[in-house]
């Protein structure tokens, strides 16, 4: 059910928080045990909320009664919140994300916190304390990763909304595995307070859901300044539903020929292809465009988000929080026992290079070096932005791929992110969108980037071509052996 | 004294911390207030809760704003901060957000009386919490009261020669920041605090290793630590020996520096730009607005103290590097009915540097209204001279009583019984005494010898204990002696 459909059924009093809340227990019996999406799940937590709307008086808000998935990275008062790490065991924030407030005050019902890679760095959704999340088209793949729980739990149909955090691909990447919508906000767009950082200058909330539409309707409500992030930016958020049927002829969508080259695999390949076909139809006018720099991402992205990383992990020492290794004779064991013990490898393995490419003597080479061709990068879409509105790529060269397939291999894992993180780069918004099926029978996504602060574009965009193609009504078959 | 430690050779450079009085902590609403119960003035920013972030309280811009510009620095217009990183249990994100290659005021300087110090730069940064280690405890705790007050840090350059100009550089530094009203400035709260660089050319034209001091609790151990430091280095030159780099500790106590294990402090910071807090430009508007509500400064002050009461500059200067001393003479002359004519504005001043100031040393106070005795205190005591109801001398005795006792100036004399005799008839019978005693001086005076007059004088006062007022018993010993000199 889409969030749409839900609100009718509210509407026509057919259903009611509580019976949603049933309704939703339900499908996590079904589902969690095959696809383990949900890092924490407390049925007595979302049946007060559910009671608690019902005896609210006051005005209805726009998600009123509405299931969200929470990442697992997003704090929520008094719940616990991990990142799926072991190193944040025990921790319940004392307070509120801004986003968790908005939820709350629209009237969101907060369903559970979703599985990831632990603090966001992985691909698979395989790097959890809590174990692997699992691809409800196929069980015996990754959901993509970090936000891995979020879009599994969307696909599943646990809830019709997930927030989902997205440094380098982290939201789009999974939506474009597991069949469902994922937008990458502009950088400053949603306020990150709150949000566990892993990249501060990279890292952005933003929504999975089913649809082009109830994805615009969760961001409408997350959107915007909040004076408690200084890199929040101070603009309007426009009324994206009203603007979202609006069209898209004459519409100028670029084609980076450098994204369809090798290494694109080829069933997704065919997929785009027809995609492309039902856009010129629609009326958009495709043309080629060249970002020259694509190829210095990944490398880019690696030291500046890993720099980053290394700082924002330093607090996660056993003093105030979280996991504190149980024998320490000294400072120093404590920090390195804590530490050793509470991060996994992958965790490890960024943090380390992180503090490589800052430390003195390689500061130069390595971390401004990379900020130089951040702002390269920027330029590239600058200059295409100068001649379309917006560029469609791949969301990911690849559909999902096996468990374990990628784990002992983490430059080629690094590479399933090569569309979707030079736009974290940029601070783009993008927007990955199903696009059809591969033959063997696994979503793939169509990536839409647009300009800083017009997602509206996006969601125009995407809507057409959503309801065009009408993958979106898609759904995985139940798990076998459910008891539903 | 040897060649080293020649006062050419000796190379001091100091770095202050200074934390400023705003209201709230630099990145979070949290009060600053001094002394509060352990862990009570925090909240999840100033705690690095994971997911917190920092967002600049724009009052700590304005001071550092003033402050820089009253060290005559130029403002960078780029508001840049970056992360020091560093692990300890009292910088809970483990890193502290500090400034790094653009501070927010540089190529300053200080006057001192005889030399111009330069400022290398002043920065804004925040501070980091404290470590309580509480004897036979097993653990140390940690209070994050402190974490987040805003500090700024304020570097000289190597431009002082010695410990004593260390000491009158970090004296004039306070007057100015007490003038600018941004910090108490206290150095026992650890309002101010002090770290010192010094070291010893080994030729004209070498500079020499570079040893940090650290744990200076007062700018008397500044002074004392840079002394030894001087003397320690100066010994390992003269034998041949090469002074390590390093960081020393201060131990009060016993007097010495002590090398702290160089791993310990071997930091790589790795400082990167803070990306939570978006780099920002200031106005010209903003700093010429911050430049036109400056305060008058100490040298200002001095210059129209001059002016306005006939003071000698040197009294002047004592008088105004403290503001409290100053605010303090301002009180008492402005209390007077004007216009003030400068002998009487000496008069103030006189007391002040000398007899006040000694007390205040002498009991090592904090500053001059610590030491109970207030404006109108003086006023009371001076106007009891002038009136002529004590003399000069005993007011000394008052001032000294006034304290022990804190009664008033008055009632001490009351109490006391010790007004001046101004009594005619007394004093005449006093010095018929004198005249008796002393006749070899009665017989000089007589002979044109002026000095024996005061030597009676003398005696009289001591007769009376001081109670005679000096200028009757003066009139009525002439007139009884008679002679040439009358």
């Amino acid at each position: 059910m889409t969030v749409f459909e839900l609100q009718q059924m509210y509407r026509q009093g057919k259903t009611g928080p509580s019976e949603v809340v049933r309704e939703l227990v339900k499908k996590v019996e079904v589902w969690e045990p095959a696809i383990h999406s949900l890092a924490w799940f407390d049925p007595e937590w979302l049946t007060r909320q559910a009671a608690a709307l019902e005896k609210g008086t006051g005005p209805k808000g726009p998600l009123w009664g509405v299931p969200v998935v929470v990442k697992d990275n997003i704090c929520v008062e008094g719940v616990p919140v991990t990142c799926a790490s072991r190193i944040l065991k025990g921790f319940r924030p004392p307070y509120n994300a801004t986003v968790i407030e908005r939820l709350q005050s629209a009237g969101a019902l907060l369903a559970g916190m979703a599985n990831m890679d632990e603090f966001a760095f992985g691909s698979s959704c395989e790097h959890s304390c809590y174990g692997p999340t699992r691809n409800p088209w196929d069980l015996s793949r990754v959901p993509g990763g970090s936000s891995g729980g979020s879009a599994a739990s969307v696909a599943a149909s646990i809830a019709p909304l997930a927030l989902g955090s997205d440094t380098g691909g982290s939201i789009r990447q999974p939506a474009s595995f597991c069949g469902v919508v994922g937008l990458k906000p502009t950088y400053g767009r949603v306020s990150r307070y709150g949000l566990i950082a892993f990249a501060s200058s990279l890292d952005q909330i933003g929504p999975l859901a089913r649809t082009v539409e109830d994805a615009a309707l969760l961001s409408q409500v997350i959107f915007g300044f909040d004076q408690r992030d200084s890199t929040s930016g101070d603009l309007p958020v426009p009324d994206y539903l009203q603007q979202i049927k609006t069209g898209v002829k004459g519409l100028k969508v670029g084609l980076p020929k450098e994204c369809f080259g090798k290494g694109l695999d080829a069933g997704v390949k065919t997929e785009l292809e027809k995609a492309f076909e039902q856009c010129r139809a629609l009326g958009i006018e495709l043309r080629e465009i060249s970002l020259p720099r694509t190829d210095y991402a990944i490398p880019t992205y690696y030291v500046l988000a890993t720099a980053e990383a290394s700082s924002n992990l330093a607090r996660f020492d056993g003093v105030q929080y979280g996991y504190r290794f149980p024998n320490a004779s000294n400072l120093m064991e404590l920090y390195a026992k804590t530490r050793g013990e509470g991060f996994g490898p992958e965790v490890k393995r960024r943090i380390i290079l992180g503090t490589f490419v800052l430390s003195s003597g390689y500061y130069d080479a390595y971390y401004g070096h990379a900020l130089k061709v951040r702002t390269l990068i920027k330029e590239d879409f600058d200059r295409a932005f100068e001649q379309v509105d917006c560029i469609l790529t791949p969301t990911a060269p690849t559909p999902a791929f096996r468990l374990g397939e990628k784990l002992q291999d983490p430059l080629t894992m690094y590479l399933s992110d090569i569309f979707t993180i030079s736009i974290n780069l940029a601070g783009l918004p993008a927007l990955s969108v199903p696009c059809g099926f591969t033959p063997e029978g696994l979503p793939v996504g169509l990536q839409w980037i647009g300009r800083p602060f017009q997602e509206e574009v996006l969601f125009r965009g995407a809507y057409a071509y959503q309801q065009a193609a009408g993958w979106h009504t898609k759904r995985p078959p139940e798990p076998k052996g459910a008891s539903s | 004294m040897s060649r080293q430690t020649a006062d050419s050779a000796v190379v001091i450079g100091l770095e202050v911390h200074l934390q400023l009085n705003t209201a709230t902590k630099i990145f979070c609403g949290c009060p600053t207030r001094f002394g509060a119960p352990p862990n009570s003035q925090v909240c999840p920013v100033c705690l690095g809760f994971p997911g917190v972030l920092p967002v600049l309280n724009r009052q700590v811009l304005r001071y550092g704003i003033r402050v820089a510009l009253g060290l005559n620095c130029s403002i960078q217009p780029k508001i840049v901060f970056h992360r020091k990183n560093y692990f300890y249990p009292d910088l809970p994100k483990a890193f502290q957000i500090s400034q790094y290659d653009l501070p927010l005021g540089s190529s300053g300087f200080v006057d001192l009386e005889n030399k111009k110090v330069r400022i290398n730069r002043v920065h804004m940064e925040e501070d980091a919490g404290k470590l309580i280690h509480k004897e036979g405890e097993p653990a140390s705790l940690v209070d994050y009261n402190r974490c987040g007050i805003p500090l700024l840090e304020i570097v000289s350059e190597p431009d002082l020669c010695s410990p004593e100009e260390a000491y009158a550089y970090l004296k004039t530094l306070k007057g100015i920041l007490q003038y600018l009203e941004v910090s108490d400035c206290d150095m026992e709260k650890g309002s101010l605090r002090c770290d010192a660089n010094v070291s010893l050319r080994p030729q004209p034209d070498v500079l020499g290793a570079k040893v940090e001091i650290k744990n200076l609790n007062s700018f008397k151990a500044v002074a004392r630590s840079l002394s030894y430091e001087i003397r320690r280095q100066g010994e390992i030159l003269e034998e041949g020996g090469r002074v390590v780099q390093e960081t020393r500790l201060w131990d009060d106590v016993k007097g010495v520096t002590q090398g702290m294990r160089s791993k310990e402090f071997a930091h790589d910071y790795r400082y990167f730009p803070e990306p939570d807090l978006v780099p920002f430009s200031v106005s010209t508007e903003e700093v010429e607005a911050v430049r036109a509500a400056l305060p008058e400064l100490p040298a200002q002050r001095a210059r129209r103290f001059m002016a306005a009461y006939g003071l000698p500059p040197a009294d002047a200067r004592q008088l105004t590097a403290e503001k409290a001393t100053a605010d303090y003479f301002e009180q008492c002359v402005k209390a007077l009915p004007a216009p003030v004519e400068n002998k009487r504005g000496k008069v103030f001043a006189n007391w002040i540097v000398s007899d006040i100031s000694r007390e205040i040393n002498e009991r090592g106070l904090e500053n001059i209204q610590a030491l109970g005795f207030p404006p109108s205190s003086l006023i009371e005591l001076i106007g009891l001279v002038e009136s002529g109801a004590i003399s000069g001398k005993m007011a000394k005795e008052v001032f000294i009583e006034s304290l022990a006792s804190k009664k008033s100036p008055a009632a001490v004399v009351a109490a006391k019984g010790m007004s001046q005799v101004t009594d005619r008839q007394a004093i005449r019978e006093a010095a018929l005494a004198v005249i008796q005693e002393q006749p070899k001086a009665a017989e000089d005076f007589r002979n044109g010898k002026a000095q024996a007059l005061m030597f009676m004088v003398g005696q009289l006062m001591k007769k009376t204990k001081g109670a005679a007022s000096p200028a009757i018993s003066q009139e009525i010993l002439k007139e009884l002696l008679g002679g040439e000199n009358s």
